[in-house]
C-alpha cells in the first residue's frame, strides 16, 4: 500500500484501537449474559487490527504483531472440537456443556461455564480466518 | 470412556504428535522406533483379553455420542473382533519394525508415512471393535482414505497415483453402497447396534428390504476384500512401499470385508441368497486369482493375485458355513460350522504366511533392485535366510506340511465336501462341481507357490540384469518375517492351543447360537487316516501341481489366447476416460469465465426451484393480520436502502459502489436496532465494516472502471432474470408470515438460564444448545480462509505455470 500521511487518522487510530480492543474483550467476556460472545467479540478484535492495517503499513503491523493467523484459526477450531470431545471422556454425549459457580477473591460469585471455553475456540477461529483472508489479499500485489 | 475406547483413539492421537517428534529427532533417530510403541502396547493390552474371551465373556462399552440419533461410540470385544484386533496390532508392530530398516530416514518423508500408517491402524481397530453401524461406517471410510494416502505414498510416480485413485474409487463406491445397505438394516431392525440386530435377526429375515440390504452390504464387503470382479484394484495398489503392501493388502485392509461378512453372518446367514452369493463369489474369486497368479512375472503382482485368491477362499468358506445358522442349534449343523472355523483359521494363517512373503519379496526388491521373475534366479546361495523364509511362506500357502496352511487347507477340503452333500438351498449341480473347482484352484495355488520359490531362488544368477550387488538383507529387516515364519510352524504343531484361545471364540462370534452347545469343539489334527478323501485331494494337488509346474513353459502360452482387450481393467480405464470426457464437455459448456453468466445461472435456478416449488405447492399465501404497524423510521430506512442500492447500480467509480454497499449494510443494522436485537445489530455492524474494508482491499488492485464497460447494452434476458429473482424473493418474504405450520420452538430457549446458565439466549443457542452447528460453522469458515490463502499464495509463488492445463 501507499505510504499514508494522515495525521488525524493516525492519531485517532492509536487511541481508538485500544478502545476497540477493550470493547472486544468486554463483548467476549460478557457474552454469556449480555449481548456479545465469541463470534462478535472476535470480529470486533479483527476490526481493530484491520484499522491498524488501514492506517499503518501492513509490514509495520506485522512486525509489531508477529502472529501466524492461520495457526490461530486452526487452534480455534481445535479448541472447539476438543472441548466438545472433552465431555465424551466423562461419558457424556459429544458437546455436552456444563456450568457452575465459584467464589473468586476479587470478582466475588463468578460463574464458570464450559461453553465459554468453546466460545474461545469460536473467537480464535473468527479472528484467525478474518485476518488470514485480509492479510493474504492485502499482501497480493 | 473406557480403555477400549482409548485404545482405538491412541493411534489417532499419536498421529497428531508425529510431526513434532519428527522435527525433534529426525537426524539422529529413525522415528519408527517411537511409533513402534503404539501397536506394541495395543497388542499387549489386547493380549490380556484372550483368557477371558476364551471363557465366553464379551465386553460392551458405550460412550454416548449423539444419543438422540442412536449414534454412540460403542465398542464391543468378542472372539471375532479380538482375533482381528490382535492381527492389526501384531502385524502392525512387525510392519513398523520392518519399515525402520526398509525406509531410509534420509530420503523418505517418514512423518507422512507414519501418520498415514497410524491413521490406518486406528481406523482398522475402530472398524473391528465398533458395534454401532454408523461409527463402523465412518471407520470403514477412514480406512479407504488412509489407504489411498498410503498407496500414493510415492506420489511422484504416476503408477502410484493411478493405483491409489483406482483403489479409492472402487472401495468408496462399495462403501457408499454399504452405507445404503446399513441404513436399510437399521430401519428393519430399528436399532443401530449390531448386537441388537443379531438378536432381531428373525424379524429382519422376513422384511422386504432384506434382499436389497444384503446385496448392498455385500457390495461394500466385496469391493473392500477385492472379490471378483472388484479385485482389479489390488494388483495396482502394489505400487505402495512394500511394508504398506504387507500391512494393507495381506493382513488388514482387505480383511475388513471378510470381517464385515463374518460379523453380519448371524444377521443374514441361513438365507439362501447369502449362501449363494457369498460362497459363489468367493469360489469364483479363488479360481480367478489363483489361475491369474501363475502368469504374473512381477513378484508383487503374483502375491497380489494370490491374496485375491486366498481372500476368495475365506469368503467361500464363510458362505458355506453360513448354512449352519439355517438349522439353529441342531447338531446336524455342526458339520457346516467347520467351514466357519476353517475360515477364521485360514484367515490367521494367511496373515502369517502372506505377511512373511510380502516382507521377503520386499527384501529381494531392496537388495536386487528388481521384482521381475525373468531377471531373478539363483538367489538361493546369496540369500539363504530369505530363501528359507520364502520356502516356509509359500509351502504354507500351497498347503504342504509341516506348515499351518496344510491344516487349514485340509479343513477347506472338508468343508467343501460337507457342503457338496448338503440338501438345502437346491444346491444340485453346484454341489457336484464345488469340490472339483476347489481342487483345481488348489492345484494352481500350488503352481504359483512353486514359481515364487524356485524361479526366484534356483537356476543361475544373472548379475548383468540386476542393478545391485546381491547380498543378504541386514538382520533387522529379517526379524519381522522370521517371527511370522516361526508362527507358521508353531501353529502347525500346536494348532489346538490357538484354536482353544482364538479360533473357537472367534467362530462363536460368527455363530452366536452355538455358544454352550459344544458343537464347535473342533479338534485340529494333521493326520486323520489313509482313507480320508481330503488326504487324497492334497496328494492329487501335489502330483498334478508338480507336473504342471515342470511343464509350465509349454502351456503358459494358453493364457495369451484370451484376448487381453476384454478385461475389467480396460473396462475401468474406459469408464474413467469417458467420465472425464463427459464432465469436461459439460464443464466447458457453462464455465464461461464471466461472473455475469454465473449470476444468471444462480438466479435462474433459484427462481425455478424456490419460485416453482412455492407455486407447485400453493406456498404463496399472504397473511398480514399479525403484522405490526409500519412506523415513520422504518419508511425512512427503507428509502435510504433503496437510494444506496440505486447508487451501487449507477455510480461510475468502484469506490462509490463499495461504500454504498456498506451503507446498505449499516442501514440493515439500524433495522435490528429498531427491532430490539442488539446482538444482530452488533454483528451486522462489525461484519459490514470488515467486509467493506475487504472489498476495498480487493478492488484496490483492480483497474479503474472505464466508461465503455458501464455502458453495457440493455439485455432483455438479464432483465427478466433480475426482475423474476427480485419478485420471487419479495413474494417468498411476504408469504413467510402466512406459514405457521408448527409452534415456534423459541419457548424452549427461554429456559437458557436454568439449562445453560446463560442470560443471553442468543449466545446460549450458539455455544450450547446448537453447539454442533457453531462448531461446523467455524470449521467451514476456517477452511474457506485457508482456501483464500492458498489460492492467493500459490499464485504468488509462481503457480502461473500451472495455468493452461486445459
Amino acid at each position: 500500500m501507499k505510504e499514508p500521511n494522515d495525521v488525524i487518522i493516525r492519531s485517532v487510530t492509536k487511541v481508538a484501537v485500544v478502545i476497540i480492543f477493550t470493547f472486544a474483550i468486554n463483548l467476549f467476556v460478557s457474552g454469556h449474559h449480555q449481548p456479545g460472545g465469541g463470534f462478535i467479540g472476535g470480529l470486533a478484535f479483527t476490526s481493530a487490527i484491520l484499522l491498524l492495517f488501514l492506517t499503518f503499513d501492513l509490514e509495520t503491523v506485522r512486525s509489531k504483531f508477529p502472529v501466524d493467523f492461520k495457526v490461530v484459526a486452526a487452534s480455534g477450531v481445535l479448541i472447539a472440537v476438543l472441548t466438545g470431545a472433552g465431555s465424551m471422556i466423562l461419558d457424556m454425549p459429544f458437546l455436552t456443556q456444563a456450568f457452575g459457580h465459584i467464589d473468586l477473591p476479587v470478582f466475588g460469585q463468578t460463574e464458570i461455564a464450559t461453553a465459554v471455553l468453546f466460545d474461545v475456540g469460536v473467537a480464535l477461529a473468527v479472528i484467525g480466518t478474518g485476518l488470514t483472508i485480509i492479510m493474504s489479499i492485502g499482501d497480493d500485489r | 470412556m473406557s480403555w477400549l475406547h482409548l485404545m482405538i483413539l491412541v493411534p489417532f492421537i499419536s498421529a497428531l504428535f508425529v510431526p513434532f517428534i519428527y522435527n525433534r529427532f529426525t537426524p539422529k533417530l529413525h522415528i519408527g522406533w517411537i511409533m513402534l510403541l503404539v501397536p506394541l502396547s495395543i497388542f499387549v493390552y489386547l493380549f490380556q483379553f484372550i483368557s477371558d474371551i476364551s471363557n465366553g465373556f464379551s465386553y460392551l462399552e458405550t460412550v454416548p455420542w449423539l444419543p438422540a440419533y442412536d449414534i454412540n461410540f460403542t465398542t464391543y470385544i468378542d472372539g471375532l473382533s479380538l482375533v482381528f484386533g490382535l492381527l492389526i496390532a501384531g502385524i502392525g508392530s512387525l510392519v513398523i519394525l520392518y519399515s525402520i530398516y526398509y525406509l531410509s530416514k534420509e530420503r523418505e518423508a517418514l512423518h507422512n508415512f507414519y501418520i498415514y500408517l497410524l491413521l490406518f491402524m486406528g481406523a482398522m481397530l475402530g472398524l473391528v471393535f465398533s458395534d454401532n453401524i454408523y461409527v463402523l461406517y465412518v471407520f470403514w471410510e477412514i480406512t479407504s482414505i488412509s489407504s489411498f494416502l498410503l498407496i500414493a505414498y510415492w506420489y511422484e510416480r504416476e503408477r502410484s497415483r493411478y493405483g491409489a485413485q483406482k483403489s479409492m474409487l472402487i472401495t468408496i463406491f462399495g462403501g457408499l453402497a454399504m452405507l445404503a445397505g446399513l441404513i436399510m438394516l437399521s430401519l428393519m431392525a430399528d436399532t443401530n447396534s449390531i448386537r441388537e440386530m443379531v438378536n432381531h435377526a428373525s424379524i429382519i429375515f422376513e422384511q422386504s428390504l432384506f434382499i436389497p440390504a444384503l446385496i448392498l452390504i455385500l457390495l461394500g464387503a466385496f469391493t473392500k476384500s477385492a472379490q471378483f470382479p472388484f479385485s482389479i484394484w489390488l494388483p495396482d495398489a502394489m505400487e505402495a512401499p512394500t511394508p504398506i503392501s504387507a500391512y494393507l493388502h495381506s493382513a488388514t485392509m482387505v480383511k475388513a470385508g471378510i470381517y464385515l461378512v463374518a460379523r453380519l453372518t448371524p444377521v443374514f446367514g441361513g438365507s439362501a441368497e447369502w449362501f449363494w452369493i457369498v460362497s459363489s463369489v468367493g469360489l469364483i474369486t479363488l479360481l480367478y486369482g489363483s489361475v491369474n497368479a501363475v502368469r504374473q512375472t512381477d513378484l508383487k503382482a503374483l502375491l497380489a493375485y494370490s491374496t485375491i485368491s486366498q481372500l476368495g477362499l475365506i469368503m467361500c468358506l464363510l458362505g458355506l458355513g453360513s448354512v449352519a445358522l439355517f438349522f439353529g442349534q441342531a447338531s446336524e449343523s455342526a458339520v457346516y460350522a467347520v467351514a466357519i472355523f476353517a475360515a477364521i483359521f485360514h484367515l490367521v494363517n494367511h496373515s502369517t504366511f502372506k505377511g512373511c512373503l510380502f516382507m521377503v519379496i520386499g527384501i529381494i526388491d531392496h537388495e536386487t533392485g528388481t521384482r521381475d521373475i525373468r531377471h531373478l534366479g539363483g538367489l538361493m546361495g546369496l540369500m539363504p535366510v530369505s530363501f528359507t523364509l520364502t520356502i516356509i511362506g509359500s509351502f504354507a500357502m500351497a498347503g504342504l506340511p509341516p506348515f499351518n496352511g496344510f491344516l487349514s487347507k485340509e479343513m477347506f477340503f472338508t468343508a467343501v465336501l460337507n457342503a457338496s452333500e448338503m440338501t438345502e438351498f437346491k444346491i444340485g449341480w453346484f454341489g457336484a462341481i464345488l469340490p472339483f473347482l476347489a481342487w483345481i484352484a488348489s492345484v494352481f495355488t500350488f503352481i504359483y507357490c512353486m514359481v515364487l520359490v524356485f524361479r526366484t531362488f534356483r537356476g543361475k544368477v544373472r548379475p548383468g540384469r540386476l542393478d545391485k550387488k546381491v547380498q543378504e538383507a541386514p538382520a533387522g529387516m529379517l526379524i519381522s518375517p522370521i517371527i511370522l515364519a516361526a508362527f507358521v510352524i508353531i501353529i502347525f504343531f500346536i494348532p489346538n492351543v490357538f484354536a482353544h484361545y482364538l479360533f473357537i471364540p472367534a467362530s462363536l462370534g460368527v455363530l452366536p447360537s452355538f455358544a454352550g452347545t459344544g458343537n464347535l469343539d473342533i479338534r485340529i489334527s494333521a493326520w486323520h487316516s489313509w482313507l480320508t478323501p481330503e488326504l487324497w485331494m492334497t496328494i492329487g494337488v501335489i502330483v498334478l501341481g508338480t507336473l504342471l509346474y515342470l511343464t509350465l513353459r509349454r502351456w503358459v502360452r494358453l493364457y495369451f489366447l484370451y484376448p487381453q482387450v476384454i478385461t475389467f481393467n480396460n473396462l475401468y480405464d474406459f469408464g474413467i476416460a469417458i467420465t472425464q470426457d463427459v464432465s469436461r464437455w459439460i464443464t466447458n459448456r457453462y464455465m464461461t469465465g464471466f461472473i455475469r453468466d454465473y449470476l444468471v445461472y444462480i438466479f435462474t435456478f433459484l427462481v425455478i426451484i424456490v419460485g416453482g416449488g412455492f407455486w407447485l405447492f400453493n406456498g404463496f399465501s399472504f397473511d398480514s393480520s399479525q403484522d405490526a404497524p409500519i412506523t415513520f423510521y422504518e419508511v425512512g430506512i427503507v428509502l435510504g436502502m433503496v437510494a444506496t442500492a440505486l447508487t451501487v447500480l449507477f455510480s461510475n467509480s468502484r469506490l462509490t459502489s463499495i461504500i454504498a454497499v456498506g451503507g446498505l449494510g449499516f442501514l440493515i443494522a439500524f433495522f435490528f436496532v429498531l427491532f430490539q436485537a442488539p446482538d444482530l445489530a452488533l454483528t451486522q455492524l462489525v461484519v459490514e465494516t470488515i467486509t467493506t474494508a475487504l472489498f476495498l482491499l480487493c478492488f484496490y488492485h483492480l483497474p479503474k472502471l472505464r466508461k465503455e464497460i458501464s455502458r453495457v447494452p440493455f439485455k432483455i434476458g438479464n432483465a427478466i432474470v433480475a426482475l423474476a429473482g427480485g419478485a420471487v424473493f419479495t413474494l417468498v418474504a411476504l408469504s413467510a408470515n402466512g406459514h405457521r405450520v408448527f409452534d415456534s420452538i423459541s419457548g424452549y430457549y427461554k429456559d437458557s438460564f436454568p439449562l445453560a446458565g446463560a442470560k443471553n439466549m442468543v449466545n446460549a443457542i450458539l455455544v450450547d444448545f446448537r453447539g454442533v452447528d457453531t462448531m461446523l460453522e467455524i470449521l467451514v469458515l476456517t477452511i474457506a480462509g485457508m482456501g483464500v490463502y492458498t489460492l492467493i499464495k500459490l499464485r504468488l509463488a509462481g503457480g502461473d505455470k500451472n495455468e493452461g492445463t486445459e
